[in-house]
């Protein structure tokens, strides 16, 4: 089961349902399109696996799993 | 000028009064389009007491007269969080000491990523101020086939709207047009004010699309040179070959440069030898000035080819690709993947190291790296090191007729900064940079060909940083350096080193270093090594009457009689950690913003070169 975008597997998309990060961090990855509601995609990872590479809003951002961790998502197109 | 403040306010303003900040979101190419704008015009500087720089550059406009140019640190929104963002914000509402509140704004956005980047539209043009709305990159925009607007963007912001191009040079025209006209005040359309980004993001997807936006295609070329770059096998393989490269041309390519600079002061110091009168004004300007002038030179050429290498990985993309290779790395010794090519690059000098730091946004890390940097086995150390090993250590092959035990060791010595530079790293991640932990965020943007023109401006620039930077002091310490050496004059001569003023200084901290087994020879030569560790080598062979070079077997041989093997150990060990290095001590300082942080390395590192070489001395006797 897909709980958080560290679990993600490359190549398949998720829905954001919610940043389990303090409010200023939030706002940050908020600013860069990871919003609730947003389709984020895994694209793939560093070599060795971290950190990993999402694809939202038209941007490839590189989050480490220990971020990752902490974006909660739920299935979706 | 008259005494009063008003009369001056009410005067049409001077033409050289006019500020103009670049303000956008970070990656919106803002800062190549205040290169193209201003050219070699610029300058930088500190911000008071941070480390965020200040870019400030002139734009010609003929007979409208000036305009000084602001680039702004990027910026998200104007909710400060982070040094930069409270920056930005401070001086867009004139809050900055000795910075004057703009007149007038350019707002840089990426129009590949408008939705995302227009969020940060609402809170700059509430600000009131005269904005020119510029769409950046729209030559990537069209190719990808995306397209706006920018008339019915215009309507819907009340500010004027430019496609431009940094690259290309589209749109520069309409900027200067822009601020020749001395700016149109906003029709002050009624912006929602919103502090909640998901509905800040939805106000901008709906202004995107009044617009008639349509997003570009995803960049094709990018995905499929990262599937090479960030492949687990080749990506790391490819990274190793780039570092290679790097290196290779940093140290042969440029050698052949920094041999024709110094047969050039060469040539000029002997020339003014011939023309100048005898005496000490010509030796000061010969022996001093100008042996000075050519230590510093010949580091630049290898500086050069540095930052020409860094400017090409940052401006093609690869720069970012390169961090998330190495950050996992990094991250163990409490670093993160942006810190590795400044890192680096200290292998040559700390100098350019500590500007390339430049990229890295967490103000924590960049300290961090900045106060690691020195301990990596920098080019200056090499003859040192050469000198010492050669006279105490034999040849003995090992594996093979080039790894022997002298290889070992240099080998040895190299492993020991790296270990220092790690184990400080964690220190200050306990201690002193513990809180502001900004999370980790690397955006990966398209890959772009780097133009030689920004290529060039950045190579210019940061050569001129250095050579004014680091130049000066080396300048000023190498003549300072050469009267502690030919001072007290008696009847009108020099005295023996011994007898000079820095022979005094080296006999006064005898006592300090003789636990180290070191005697005043040393202390001279500690003291003459500030301007630059390779001096050591020089100052020792003046002191014994010998020509100082690593490779002289008389030095060699001098310095066996004055050294045991452990104070020889205690010595490397010293040169390995201590901050030796007053040029390394001036960039720290001019890019903390203060003498906080260069003093506190320079204590932290003297204190561990001490410890460490008294310990050497101890156990080896």
């Amino acid at each position: 089961m897909i709980h958080t975008l560290e679990d993600l597997p490359y190549g398949s998309a998720a829905v954001l349902d919610e940043l389990a990060l303090p409010p200023d961090d939030a706002a940050r990855w908020m600013e860069l399109g990871f919003l609730p509601g947003a389709r984020v995609v895994a694209v793939r990872g560093a070599p060795g696996g971290d950190p990993r590479v999402f694809r939202v809003d038209g941007a490839d951002i590189g989050l480490r799993r220990e971020t990752a961790r902490l974006l909660r998502v739920r299935p979706g197109p | 000028m008259s005494g009063c403040h008003d009369c001056a306010l009410a005067q049409p303003a001077a033409p050289q009064a006019v500020t103009v900040a670049l303000v956008g979101p970070p990656n919106s190419g803002k800062s190549s389009l205040f290169n193209r704008l201003t050219g070699l015009r610029q300058r930088v500087a500190n911000y008071p007491g941070v480390t965020v720089e200040q870019r400030r550059g002139r734009l010609r406009l003929g007979a409208r007269g000036d305009v000084e140019l602001l680039d702004l640190p990027g910026t998200y929104a104007l909710q400060p969080r982070s040094e930069d963002e409270r920056i930005t914000d401070d001086v867009l509402r004139g809050r900055m000491p000795g910075v004057p509140r703009p007149d007038a704004l350019l707002l840089v956005l990426d129009s590949t990523n408008l939705a995302r980047h227009l969020v940060l539209a609402a809170p700059v043009l509430a600000l009131g101020l005269p904005t020119l709305v510029v769409l950046n990159l729209s030559d990537d925009l069209e190719r990808r086939g995306g397209s706006l607007d920018p008339a019915a963007l215009a309507r819907q912001l009340g500010a004027p709207v430019v496609p431009a191009s940094a690259t290309t040079g589209r749109g520069i025209e309409t900027i200067r047009e822009f601020l020749a006209g001395r700016f149109a005040v906003p029709a002050r359309v009624p912006l929602p004010v919103i502090q909640n980004i998901p509905a800040c993001r939805m106000w901008a997807g709906h202004l995107a699309s009044q617009a008639t936006y349509r997003a570009p295609a995803p960049p094709r070329w990018t995905r499929r040179l990262d599937g090479v770059f960030l492949h687990p096998v080749a990506g790391p393989l490819l990274l190793l070959a780039v570092v290679l490269a790097v290196f290779q041309a940093m140290f042969s390519a440029a050698a052949p440069l920094s041999d024709g600079l110094e047969a050039v002061v060469g040539a000029l110091g002997r020339w003014a030898g011939a023309v100048l009168p005898p005496g000490i004004g010509r030796d000061i300007v010969v022996q001093g000035a100008l042996a000075g002038v050519g230590s510093v030179i010949v580091f630049l050429p290898q500086i050069a080819v540095l930052f020409l290498f860094i400017g090409i990985l940052e401006d093609s993309g690869y720069l970012a690709r390169a961090a998330l290779i190495a950050d996992r790395t990094m991250a163990r010794i409490g670093l993160q993947g942006k810190s590795f090519i400044p890192l680096l690059s200290a292998y040559a000098c700390a100098v350019p190291a500590i500007l390339a730091t430049r990229t890295i946004e967490s103000k924590r890390d960049r300290l961090a790296t900045i106060l690691v940097a020195p301990f990596m086995t920098c080019a200056a150390r090499l003859p040192v090191y050469a000198l010492i090993i050669a006279a105490f250590l034999p040849n003995t092959p090992i594996l093979g007729p080039i790894f022997g035990v002298r290889a070992a060791a240099l080998l040895a010595l190299y492993v020991l900064g790296f270990l220092a530079a790690v184990g400080t790293a964690r220190l200050l991640r306990s201690t002193i940079l513990k809180g502001d932990r900004t999370p980790f965020l690397l955006e990966l943007p398209p890959y772009r060909w780097p133009t030689l023109r920004s290529l060039g401006l950045r190579v210019v620039d940061r050569s001129r940083v250095f050579l004014t930077r680091a130049g000066t002091v080396i300048l000023g310490v190498t003549v300072g350096l050469w009267l502690l050496c030919h001072l007290p004059l008696s009847d009108g001569r020099a005295p023996d080193l011994s007898h000079s003023v820095a022979g005094t200084l080296g006999r006064t901290i005898e006592p300090a270093i003789r636990p180290l087994g070191f005697d005043w020879k040393i202390g001279v030569g500690l003291v003459t090594s500030l301007a630059a560790r390779e001096v050591i080598v020089g100052t020792l062979g003046t002191i014994h009457g010998i020509e100082g070079d690593a490779g002289s077997a008389g030095l060699q041989r001098a310095l066996r009689h004055d050294l045991t093997p452990g104070a020889a150990l205690a010595l490397l060990v010293f040169f390995a950690f201590a901050m030796q290095c007053l040029s390394t001590i001036a960039v720290v300082r001019r890019e903390t913003g203060g003498w906080r942080y260069p003093l506190l390395q320079f204590g932290y590192m003297l204190t561990l070169a001490y410890g460490a070489a008294l310990i050497a001395k101890t156990v080896v006797g």
